[in-house]
């Protein structure tokens, strides 16, 4: 028999990101809230601290800021044909753990999707026909179009502190900024980052080469920073421990340096960390939900925690499996195209060019998660889908990370792997070697889904789930299109020695290596409850009174990080629910 | 040779006489300034706006304990002082006192039976408040704070400080004149600041020195010790006006709003000064922040640049600054990062100018400046060598609600590492504060932390 705790108005799964933004914009509504969080409470200081939290081989290799996969993780298959085995370790996806999610690890790329993407089936629709759809791809419009999430995207840029250059403001191009992005409301609440010497080299091959260079948009601050919650930011000081680590300095931009503080401070919330939400509990008609059971770790019970409404605002990952083991919605079946939970699960597509330089020194130990110098010349907006023969585009970058010598240590090829040579190698090369990325769009296919394993369960007895994903040719004729234009202007450039990685017509997905932590879809968000498992609202088409945050909503992956889609689509929900949900609890489309 | 007898018994009876006096008969309680109507009432919430403005609850909630209701351990020279419960508990609270017997407690320092407070309750200040605000304050304790039960430690100070008939005498050394608030400050504005900070504020409390007799040399505006800089246990509280004064290059602006977030584009609150704007300040309205900005910086000459209110639009970007002339060489010297540096400069660049900048500027409102800041450079070691150690937190306040914590450094760097640190900082930027020792570091490293 579970403890039940008192009734809430609400009820958060997962404080991160969209969980602390839901928490702030409804507890000023003045309802009761409680957040059940996962993991640890995650705070600056002492957690994040200096020097203890830039441990590379702590944090950066074993990944103990991470979920850790005895705790949670998913079975990989490439096709219904293979056997799926559970991903036992964290490789080329990283989830979260603990206060603060994602928002605490995270790089700081913030982009708004171009208005293009948010209606890309129509977009193509009108352009090339349909005719140009391949076969198996589920391309689709977000029910909700750029130019009403614009005033939340402003918003969420002001909250999260992001620093950059506009380079469209109702229309109008800015010299410096992006002249590609969908136009904006305001400029960036910061001034854009310094550059380094690579991004600056990029900058300048790009001018000759007739492209529009734009410092990357930044959720680092650049000085110091008040944001609308009278939270703050302190200046970067450049460091590089970005990724996989918290900050230590209140620069980057996170929950804890934007919301939570202010959050705490309401007497109508409260969180409880480890606790892990197990079921979301639906009334006896299935139409709304009653609350949530979750494992209440310190006191090693099981807790029902009744609530009139519940929010899902863990990881993607972990909404669409708790979505599934509580039977929101028809699990997804790609055989018959019915069912909608699981669907369209997207991801990244990627490839880039390293160049090194033997009399160059880049210094690679001042950077920042989000540094460098962009280009969208070779976006979704530029491209020519019929003639090129793929939908989707890709921003590049070039500016170093960080100097992390276990995993940053570039090496030209023909260096040996280990041993003597390796160790010459990296005294020829730590220092001289730059890359140019190039981030690419990821579509969405009948075939790629997530769905319930059949043999493996998770440590409280729960299927895992199941994700079914390889690689498909659309997305990769997109990257060896970005392969046959960034060579050129690597050869610009004149390196020593270049080395290009991008994938082939027929590379098989590897669990195995790095890749990104930007998992999409599963919940995806569509016109009717035929096709996806949220409104435009992001509430659940099956109950009215469960909304769910995160990256599951997107219909297919933009190419660009999804942090600020996904914020801006949180303040959107956050909104409908304060303005329309609360006065009268009822499904809003 | 009779007559002299005489005379020394005359004496001697007198003394006698006046000894008996002195321990017997009854102090009297000072009058209220103002004869309220008995169905007199304030208005909604002031009582408790006069709690804030007081900081009562700094001394009267213990630590994780109920509102008010005693039991936080006072630290004096003469022993622990327990604060007592002033819920409106009949038992173990003030639920039976009255009106005149509360004003005697807040105005005289006398308990109903007539004893006598020890003087770490302020009624050095607290005798400049208005009758109103006693009665507000009053109403407040009685009818809106729950009673809590809650039996408080006894204050046992060993002799002669047990004898509190001796507070009698020391109560005519230290209370000059009659209670109440005449205002000397210029204008109105200035008034209500100097009424605040003199009376229910208490700033004098700890901003100004101790004479020899332990009582504050200035309560009041003009009085030669007024705000000129006291000691807390071993924090310094700066000065607040003259030429040592803390706040010289600060506006009334910047000083409003350090009373109201805690932090400004100078510094961040911690310590002592961290727990009255967590418990008082940042409860106070901008007009009130202002007005008592307003009336300090007056002290040191015309004011002019008075605000309206302290809100900001928010967002709201603020640029480091720049080096100024007097920090222009370490900043260089900083910046060329010559490996020959001294111990201490190098230790700066390793731990702190990510932070503080090689400027020492730090960056406005989240991180301090350590040129002219008044904690690097105090005769008082303790609380830099303390916050290099063990750290510091800006508390979380309404409008700036980020709890700003500065990690410790304690583990990282040894005695010998944090003096020169210690010794870097008070020297660099135009600071100019004599050496910190190893063996001042290891004395506060050996003693617990403070805060």
């Amino acid at each position: 028999m579970a403890r039940q705790e008192k009734k809430k108005d609400v009820v958060i799964v997962g404080l991160g990101w969209t969980g602390s933004i839901a928490g702030i914009e409804l507890a000023r509504e003045g309802l009761e809230i409680v957040a059940l969080e996962r993991g640890r409470d995650q705070n600056t200081v002492p957690e994040f601290k200096y020097p203890n939290q830039i441990d590379e081989l702590k944090y950066g290799v074993r990944l103990e800021n991470m979920q850790k996969p005895a705790q949670q993780t998913v079975t990989v298959r490439r096709n219904g044909d293979e056997t799926a085995l559970p991903y036992r370790h964290l490789g080329s996806f990283l989830p979260g753990n603990g206060v603060g999610g994602a928002g605490t690890h995270w790089n700081g790329l913030f982009w708004r999707p171009q208005a293009e993407e948010m209606r890309l089936r129509s977009y193509v629709k009108e352009n090339w026909g349909e005719g140009i759809i391949p076969e198996g791809m589920n391309l689709g419009d977000y029910p909700v179009s750029y130019e009403e999430m614009e005033p939340y995207f402003a918003h969420f840029e002001k909250v999260a502190g992001i620093s950059g250059q506009a380079g469209n403001v109702n229309g109008e191009i800015r010299e410096g900024g992006n002249p590609f992005e969908a136009p904006r409301s305001t400029e960036y609440p910061m001034p854009p980052m310094a550059r380094t010497y690579d991004s600056a080299k990029f900058h300048d091959a790009c001018k000759a080469a007739g492209y529009h260079p734009f410092q990357a948009p930044a959720g680092i601050a650049s000085t110091s920073y008040v944001n609308p919650y009278g939270m703050q930011m302190g200046p970067c000081n450049y460091c590089g421990f970005c990724e996989r680590y918290g900050c230590y300095q209140y620069s980057k931009s996170s929950p804890q340096t934007t919301i939570l503080d202010a959050l705490k401070r309401m007497p109508n919330f409260e969180y409880r960390t480890h606790s892990e939400v197990l079921k979301v509990e639906l009334a006896a008609d299935g139409k709304t939900a009653t609350g949530v059971t979750y494992w209440d770790e310190a006191a090693q019970e099981e807790v029902f925690q009744p609530a009139d409404m519940v929010i899902l605002s863990s990881y993607q990952l972990n909404n669409v499996h708790l979505m599934l083991v509580s039977g929101l919605a028809a699990p997804y079946d790609p055989a018959t195209g019915e069912g909608v939970l699981g669907k369209n699960y997207a991801y990244q597509m990627t490839g880039g060019v390293s160049l090194y330089y033997r009399d160059a020194n880049f210094n690679p130990f001042v950077g920042t998660g989000a540094n460098g110098v962009c280009i969208d010349d070779f976006s979704v907006n530029q491209n020519d889908f019929g003639k090129l023969g793929f939908i989707g585009g890709a921003y590049w970058r070039s500016g170093t990370f960080n100097g992390q010598p276990i995993r940053s240590m570039s090496l030209p090829p023909g260096t040996p792997s280990w041993g003597a040579g390796w160790k010459e190698g990296i005294g020829e090369w730590y220092g001289h070697a730059m890359s140019i990325g190039a981030h690419g769009s990821h579509m969405s296919y009948a075939n790629n889904h997530l769905d319930l394993d059949p043999t493996y369960r998770d440590r409280h007895g729960r299927p895992l789930m199941r994700m079914t994903f390889n690689w498909q040719d659309n997305d990769l004729r997109m990257i060896q299109y970005m392969k046959t234009q960034m060579e050129p202007l690597a050869a610009t450039m004149q390196a020593d020695i270049t080395k290009s990685s991008f994938k082939d017509i027929g590379a098989q997905y590897d669990v195995r290596p790095y890749q990104t932590t930007h998992n999409t879809g599963g919940h995806i968000m569509s016109e009717n409850a035929r096709e996806g498992v949220v409104n435009k609202y992001c509430q659940s088409w099956g109950q009215h009174n469960v909304f769910v945050m995160g990256a599951g909503n997107f219909v297919q992956n933009t190419q660009y990080n999804p942090t600020g889609l996904v914020g801006g689509l949180a303040y959107h929900t956050v909104d409908a629910i304060r303005t329309q949900y609360l006065s009268n609890p009822r499904p809003l489309v | 040779m009779k007559t002299f007898l005489k005379i020394i018994a005359g004496l001697v009876v007198l003394g006698v006489l006046a000894l008996l006096a002195f321990l017997f008969v009854p102090v009297q309680r000072s009058a209220p300034t103002e004869t309220l109507a008995a169905d007199w009432t304030p208005e909604p919430g002031r009582g408790e706006y006069v709690m804030r403005a007081g900081d009562c609850a700094a001394c009267h909630t213990a630590e994780g304990g109920k509102p008010l209701a005693g039991g936080r351990a006072i630290e004096s020279p003469m022993g622990t002082i327990w604060a007592t419960n002033i819920t409106p508990d009949k038992d173990t609270g003030i639920g039976t006192w009255s009106l005149d017997d509360f004003r005697a407690a807040l105005v005289d320092g006398l308990t109903p039976d007539g004893e006598h407070l020890y003087p770490a309750m302020p009624y050095e200040n607290y005798r400049f408040m208005s009758e109103q605000d006693i009665r507000a304050l009053y109403d407040y304790l009685m009818t809106e704070v729950p009673a809590v039960r809650s039996d408080v430690e006894e204050t046992r100070l060993d002799f002669p400080f047990n004898l509190r008939f001796g507070i009698r005498a020391w109560n005519w050394v230290a209370l000059r004149g009659g209670i109440g608030f005449e205002p000397t400050a210029g204008d109105d504005l200035q008034a209500r600041g100097q009424y605040l900070v003199e009376g229910p504020g208490h700033c004098a409390a700890c901003h100004s020195p101790r004479n020899s007799f332990m009582a504050q040399a200035g309560t009041h505006a003009g009085e030669a010790g007024f705000l000129t800089g006291g000691v807390v246990g071993d924090w310094a509280a700066p000065a607040l006006h003259g030429p040592e004064s803390a706040l010289k290059d600060w506006s009334v602006t910047e000083l409003a709003a350090y009373l109201a977030t805690g932090r400004n584009a100078h510094s961040a609150a911690n310590g002592e000064m961290g727990l009255v704007i967590k418990d008082s300040t940042q409860y106070l309205s901008d007009q009130d922040n202002i007005a008592m900005a307003a009336f300090l910086k007056g002290l040191d000459g015309k004011v002019s640049d008075v605000p309206q209110s302290l809100s900001v639009a928010l967002p709201q970007v603020l640029p480091p600054a720049k080096a100024d002339d007097a920090g222009a060489e370490t900043a260089k010297m900083l910046t060329e990062a010559n490996p020959e540096m001294p111990l201490g400069a190098r230790l700066y660049l390793d731990n702190c100018s990510a932070c503080h900048f090689v400027t020492g500027k730090g960056a406005p409102g989240i991180f301090p400046e350590l040129a002219g800041n008044t904690l690097v450079t105090s005769d008082q070691k303790t609380p830099l060598i303390s916050v290099i150690l063990h750290g510091a937190s800006v508390p979380s306040t309404r409008e700036r609600p980020e709890a700003l914590v500065m990690q410790g450094y304690g583990e990282r760097l040894d005695d010998s590492e944090v003096a020169a640190l210690a010794s870097f900082l008070r020297q660099a930027w135009g600071n100019a504060a004599p050496a910190v020792s190893e063996a001042d570091v290891a004395a506060v490293r050996s003693a617990a932390p403070a805060h």
